[in-house]
């Protein structure tokens, strides 16, 4: 990750092709870069005629001038790579508890009891709020911003598994049992493949809101990483700064979600979802 | 045995009191947790303060006051958001040259965390409501353009021709065909959008904002009154919550049709 977004910036600055890279990863189309060309060269113009201050909006030349210098001086592989290393790591964790949490739920009547109103309360309430009582309990460091971020990612994950399980088609099950399988084997065999596509838009929709939490913790918590270093830009009026960060969060955002929709393609090889074209 | 007490309370109690029943068991152990002394009432207020705290926030009308702040502010930004992003999204499905140079933008941007923009709006926008409600709208604004347009886009061709071989207008069948189509995808956008709007409204009042639910929490936090945090921590959380089992019976309410 940190390898292409450095390529991405180690390019000749004011040419204007920089974004040609990122904007071919989205559209693999010419005609798809046509309309964000158009819209950086509106942006360079922009601040460049005085129609806005350099101040509310430097020239992007300028911002990706600041993101090549971070980069240089190794502050962007420090920022992004702690950003991105607990972001991954609260979606990993929301990952596995998640599924875990979401197959128990449909098979021990109990365990289901007991969470099913603390998951469908717990989905859609604002989680961020809960941030000052995690600094409160947890403190400022990694352990209490990954928290964070299990906290928020999690939700998403169970609900998609206990769906995606439910909705294993009966007969197979029947079948399955019929012909001596176990209960592991049934788990393994048939629950999880089955249950595999919607798993995994679950974890799509987990991984973008790991990065998000992640970024307002920073900024809230203070510290290195993105999130930390444009607060820390916007307090010294730094706009450079801030704008470099928001090209950083866009980028590392864009690579995280469109790795994992390639890492669903490949997971699915085998499903018939996987020869349609994705939308989003 | 558990299970046994359990069925027995459930045939006397009404139906939502069981099933609820596991958020008053966290509650009890969170009172008894306190009243035992293993966990310091510095770090986990008791119960029964947090709900006299929230008590005085409500009489003294800081709570009032801040909530009416804050949810303008989500309504607002999310609002304009619905407005904005359906009539894009309809557009983009069903004129190609908005689609052909709006989807490219709209592709680009959405994956990017919407928080990040925070610290910009600040910039651009200052302290107060302005920043908050533009936020909410940017972020809401890209998952309801594209639920639209999915939805839009999923219109059957069969009944857009047949519509217009039987003489109806453009006009005509974008209201009376495209829009009832796109509408069931469009309020499942609108429902998530609903939830970003909660947590983008939290995240900016809690980093920057002079009122609001976000920085009633940051203040409170910030001189130690953990228990009037809580009250409003959990506040913000229930109307969180509220708003969305609230959209959801809209939401089936306006698509009884479909059944």
């Amino acid at each position: 990750m940190t390898e292409l977004n450095t390529s991405v910036v180690a390019r000749p600055i004011g040419t204007g092709l920089r974004l040609d890279l990122a904007a071919a990863a989205v559209g693999r189309r010419a005609g798809a870069i046509v309309p964000l060309l158009v819209l950086i060269v509106g942006w360079e113009a922009a601040s460049r005629s005085g129609v806005v201050t350099p101040f509310l909006l430097p020239p992007i030349s300028a911002v990706l001038e600041r993101v090549w210098q971070d980069a240089l001086s190794g502050e962007l592989a420090v920022n992004l790579g702690l950003t991105l290393f607990r972001s991954l790591v609260g979606f990993a964790i929301a990952g596995v508890g998640g599924v875990v949490l979401g197959i128990l739920m449909t098979r021990q009547k109990l365990v289901r009891w007991f969470f099913d109103p603390i998951v469908s309360v717990g989905f859609p309430m604002p989680k961020i709020a809960f941030l000052p009582i995690f600094m409160l309990w947890l403190g400022l460091y990694d352990f209490s911003k990954i928290s964070m971020a299990v906290f928020n990612a999690i939700f998403p994950v169970i609900t998609a598994t206990i769906a995606a399980a439910e909705g294993v088609d009966r007969q197979l099950l029947w079948s399955a049992r019929s012909l001596g399988a176990s209960e592991r084997q049934l788990l393994r065999e048939i629950i999880l493949p089955a249950a595999l596509p919607q798993i995994l838009t679950g974890l799509q929709v987990a991984l973008p809101i790991s990065m998000i939490v992640m970024i307002v913790t920073e900024m809230l918590m203070g510290g290195q990483g993105l999130g930390g270093a444009m607060i820390a830009a916007s307090r010294f009026a730094d706009s450079p700064g801030v704008f470099a960060g928001i090209v950083e969060i866009a980028v590392a955002g864009l690579c995280l979600v469109k790795g994992i929709s390639v890492l669903r393609r490949h997971l699915l090889a085998w499903h018939q979802e996987a020869q349609e074209p994705t939308t989003v | 045995m558990i299970s046994g007490t359990l069925s027995a309370m459930t045939s006397r109690m009404p139906a939502v009191v069981p099933r609820y029943m596991p958020l008053l068991l966290l509650a009890a152990g969170w009172e008894a947790l306190t009243r035992t002394g293993l966990v310091p009432k510095a770090a986990l207020p008791p119960l029964d303060t947090v709900a006299i705290a929230w008590y005085d926030l409500a009489s003294s009308g800081d709570l009032w006051t801040n909530g009416v702040a804050s949810m303008t502010r989500g309504a607002a930004g999310l609002g304009l958001a619905i407005a904005c992003g359906s009539l894009i999204g309809v557009l983009m499905a069903w004129y190609k040259p908005i689609r052909v140079t709006v989807n490219p933008i709209v592709q680009f941007f959405y994956p990017m965390p919407k928080s990040a923009l925070i610290p910009v709006m600040v910039l651009w926008l200052g302290f107060g409501d302005a920043s908050k409600i533009v936020l909410i709208f940017v972020g809401c604004l890209l998952p309801i353009t594209l639920s639209a347009f999915n939805g839009a886009r999923g219109t059957e061709e069969v009944l857009i021709w047949s519509a217009r071989s039987l003489g109806a207008s453009r006009a005509r069948v974008l209201r009376e065909i495209v829009l009832p189509s796109a509408l069931p995808e469009l309020l499942s956008g609108i429902r998530t959008a609903l939830a970003l709007s909660f947590v983008l409204l939290v995240s900016s009042e809690l980093i920057v904002a002079r009122q609001g639910f976000g920085y009633m929490i940051g203040w409170l936090g910030d001189g130690g009154a953990y228990d009037a945090m809580f009250a409003v921590v959990l506040t913000v959380a229930l109307l969180g919550f509220a708003a969305d089992r609230l959209y959801l019976m809209l939401m089936r309410r306006v698509l009884a049709w479909r059944e």
